[in-house]
């Protein structure tokens, strides 16, 4: 489904990804972990088609269509889902008519209709519950306010609004507490399907116990220096990141 | 309910003469410049009585003495007061104007404010075919104030068919010599709105100038008088959001409100006059006077949202003289490419335990600058008042300006003055945020700017907070590279 070849990536001259190969199939999920600022939210932003980073070269494609030439709402549009590891504030603007917004810009990027009141009511209803949001959050203004675990939930609130092809999940586990992160996972496994495939980017095993990765890579210095399956996750739980450098710099 | 083929075209037939549709255009623009003279030839042509001569005149010679101010935030070049004609009668429709012939970026504007054909003809003065549905809207509406004994006429009419009502409220609270806009208002205006309200009345609708059918095109020097006599309310639209595209470059309006013991006037305003082009070429100046007054627990709101003029130069004031009165000021201002926006308001707290809140949102884009100019003032007698401010700014990119000028003046001590400010600006993130939901940058930032504007959207009436919602979204469209 996502095929990045030889990824090279920089924001003002700085060189942040330097050469990412990966290969993410339908039904998949791919953990992605690494120390801080080896390049983890530069790589979801860049697959999300954040402007300010510049691809030097390389390619990255969705079911063999060049990304490069998309807009972000474009890549959106196609099924490419980002939870952000720091959601955004927009006053005044309720989660209610973000996602009506949201659901109705891509339904008409698809030549569709708006989706009808009582249909998105439905949808709401049903996310919600699953997610366990209570209801007077839905009318309070986007992330404004919100705590950051309330954040994290909102955004896989909107995934599964959405119902994605691609998703990347930004640690959305850290802020979650317990119950919220099993609450967050399962909401998350409910999208796993053969059609769709999951990026879970994270530092901690813990959320990886509740949504089992196919794939476990290690992203250093802006490359992807070591794949394995869930296993390596607990290895790195273990040891650290530091006998990866060392691999890395050998 | 059903009026006859016949009935109708009466009604039509009166309407059209009613409003001078169809009346001898002998001379129908006088020669440019003003005088004494011009005064009296105004009064003359509007059939007036002499008190309202004599009004006007005492109106001009205040006038040639005042000078054009200059306090305010914004640079334009002054217009030449003597080569203005004061007087033009109302144009005909022109039988050999078709749609084909306006511009087609402002018929692309009416497509997107979802006006309708008819309705963008009459907006373009070209000959509307008779809208049925309308003129029974027209009529309904007429009916149902008469029997409320609501006066809802143009002020030229009033003038002659309610000459006490004017005479004792006229210039009350906007006096002739308030300011030099006003003053050369008072001496040549010509149309505008008048309004009472009886005793104890609650309009049941909300009055709009808009159903005053063939009168779309506003006046260069407009006058507006609302009274709303004891206990009694209502709610009344100013303006269009279809964009008015006008050959009279200077607008000088007075509106002035008169809320009596207990009653309560709401006044709303969209205001979308053209602003010019985007090199700024072109566009309205806009000098507004517009000022209420307050007696014993009564209440004024006036609710604006402003996204047209080059230079606009407004105060929607409250003078609450009454003890317990109640003045409100909520206003949305967009500056776009060049335009200029000075405006705020002016609560002045004169009776004890009265009560103000002004709530400003401006919104700046392209190169404009973008000015809140409000006063709070607080009278020695005026114990317990209480004012809550607060002025937040937009910014789009980093050309444009927003200030905020705020002055105090509290004369007692028992005053409570808040004030709040912001100034944001729409962040990549916040746009990114959005694209990646899927939304493009120009909806997103139609969300953030509605978003931002809420507390006053919210204060429209319902069908008008829709329109001036599309119209914010329009008014910032391209606003971003
Ligand atoms: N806009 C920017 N300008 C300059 N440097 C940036 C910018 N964005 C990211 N970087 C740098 O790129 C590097 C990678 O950042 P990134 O956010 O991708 O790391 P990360 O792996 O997600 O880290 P963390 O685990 O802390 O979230 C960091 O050194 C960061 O400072
Ligand atoms: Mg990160």
């Amino acid at each position: 489904m996502l095929e990045i070849k030889d990824l090279h990536a920089s924001i003002e001259d700085k060189k942040i990804l330097n050469g990412i190969n990966l290969k993410v199939n339908a039904g998949e999920v791919h953990a992605i972990m690494g120390p801080n600022g080896s390049g983890k939210s530069t790589l979801a932003s860049v697959i999300a088609g954040k402007e300010e980073f510049e691809i030097k070269k390389g390619s990255l494609a969705l079911d063999g269509e060049n990304l490069e030439d998309l807009d972000p709402e474009e890549r959106a549009h196609k099924g490419i889902f980002l939870s952000f590891q720091y959601p955004v504030e927009i006053p005044g603007v309720s989660v209610t008519n973000f996602m009506k917004t949201a659901i109705n810009a891509s339904r008409k990027a698809r030549g569709l209709e708006d989706m009808p009141a009582n249909q998105m009511l439905k949808l709401i209803r049903e996310k919600s519950e699953m997610l366990e949001i209570d209801r007077k959050f839905l009318s309070r203004s986007l992330n404004e306010g919100f705590s950051g675990g309330e954040k994290k939930r909102n955004e896989i609130f909107q995934m599964a609004m959405l119902e994605p092809k691609l998703a990347i999940l930004d640690e959305t586990d850290s802020g979650l507490d317990i119950d919220a992160l099993r609450i967050v996972a399962n909401g998350v496994n409910k999208l796993r399907g053969k059609d769709n495939a999951i990026i879970v980017i994270t530092h901690y095993q813990r959320l990886l116990e509740y949504i089992v990765p196919d794939f476990v890579h290690v992203l250093h210095d802006g490359k992807i220096v070591k794949s394995g399956s869930k296993e390596l996750a607990l290895e790195l739980e273990e040891k650290g990141y530091d006998w990866i450098k060392q691999e890395a710099i050998v | 309910m059903a009026y006859t083929e016949e009935e109708l075209k009466k009604e039509l037939e009166t309407k059209e003469y009613e409003y001078g549709f169809y009346t001898d255009i002998e001379s129908d623009t006088f020669p440019k410049g003003l005088s004494e003279d011009i005064v009296r030839a105004i009064s003359k042509k509007k059939n007036e009585p002499e008190w309202m001569t004599e009004w006007r005149l005492e109106a001009f010679r205040g006038w040639e003495k005042m000078e054009e101010p200059e306090w305010a935030n914004v640079h334009y070049e002054k217009p030449d007061f003597q080569a203005i004609s004061y007087y033009s009668a109302p144009k005909a429709a022109d039988p050999n104007k078709s749609l084909e012939d306006v511009d087609p970026d402002l018929l692309e504007m009416y497509r997107k404010l979802g006006i309708s054909v008819d309705e963008q003809k009459k907006l373009q003065n070209v000959a509307v075919d008779i809208v049925v549905d309308s003129v029974s809207v027209a009529t309904t509406f007429k009916k149902t104030l008469a029997e409320k004994g609501i006066i809802f006429m143009p002020i030229s009419e009033a003038i002659q068919e309610h000459p006490e009502l004017v005479k004792k409220y006229m210039g009350t609270v906007v006096p002739t010599t308030d300011n030099f806009y006003a003053a050369l208002n008072s001496a040549v205006f010509t149309d505008g709105s008048f309004c009472y309200i009886p005793k104890g009345v609650k309009c049941p609708m909300e009055l709009s100038t808009y159903f005053r059918i063939n009168e779309g095109g506003t006046g260069q020097f407009e006058r507006t008088l609302v009274i709303a006599d004891e206990g009694s309310y209502v709610s009344y639209l100013e303006g269009c959001t279809a964009p008015s595209r006008d050959e009279n470059q200077l607008h000088a309006a007075v509106v002035e409100l008169i809320a009596l013991d207990d009653a309560e006037i709401k006044y709303s305003t969209v205001q979308n006059w053209f602003p010019g082009n985007k090199e700024g070429k072109g566009g309205v100046y806009n000098f507004v006077t517009k000022r209420g007054l307050c007696e014993t627990n009564s209440k004024i709101s006036w609710t604006q949202v402003e996204t047209g003029s080059a230079v606009t130069w407004k105060y929607p004031s409250c003078i609450l003289k009454g003890n317990n009165s109640v003045g409100e000021f909520y206003s949305i201002a967009v500056t776009n490419n060049f335009q200029q926006a000075d405006t705020g308001t002016k609560m002045i707290h004169l009776g004890k335990n009265t009560k103000s809140t002004i709530i400003s949102k401006g919104i700046s884009a392209g190169k404009s600058q973008n000015s809140y100019r409000g006063l709070v003032q607080i009278g020695s007698r005026a114990e317990n008042a209480r004012n809550f401010s607060q002025c937040d700014s937009l910014l789009m990119g980093n050309e444009c300006g927003a200030h905020t000028f705020p002055y105090i003046e509290a004369k007692n001590r028992t005053a409570q003055i808040e004030h709040e400010a912001t100034t944001s600006k729409i962040g990549e993130d916040q746009i990114f945020y959005c694209n990646q939901r899927g939304i493009d940058t120009e909806k997103a930032i139609a969300l953030i700017v509605n978003g931002f504007s809420k507390e006053v959207l919210n204060k429209l009436p319902m069908e008008f907070a829709v329109e001036a919602q599309k119209l914010l979204e329009i008014s910032l469209e391209g606003s971003v590279g």
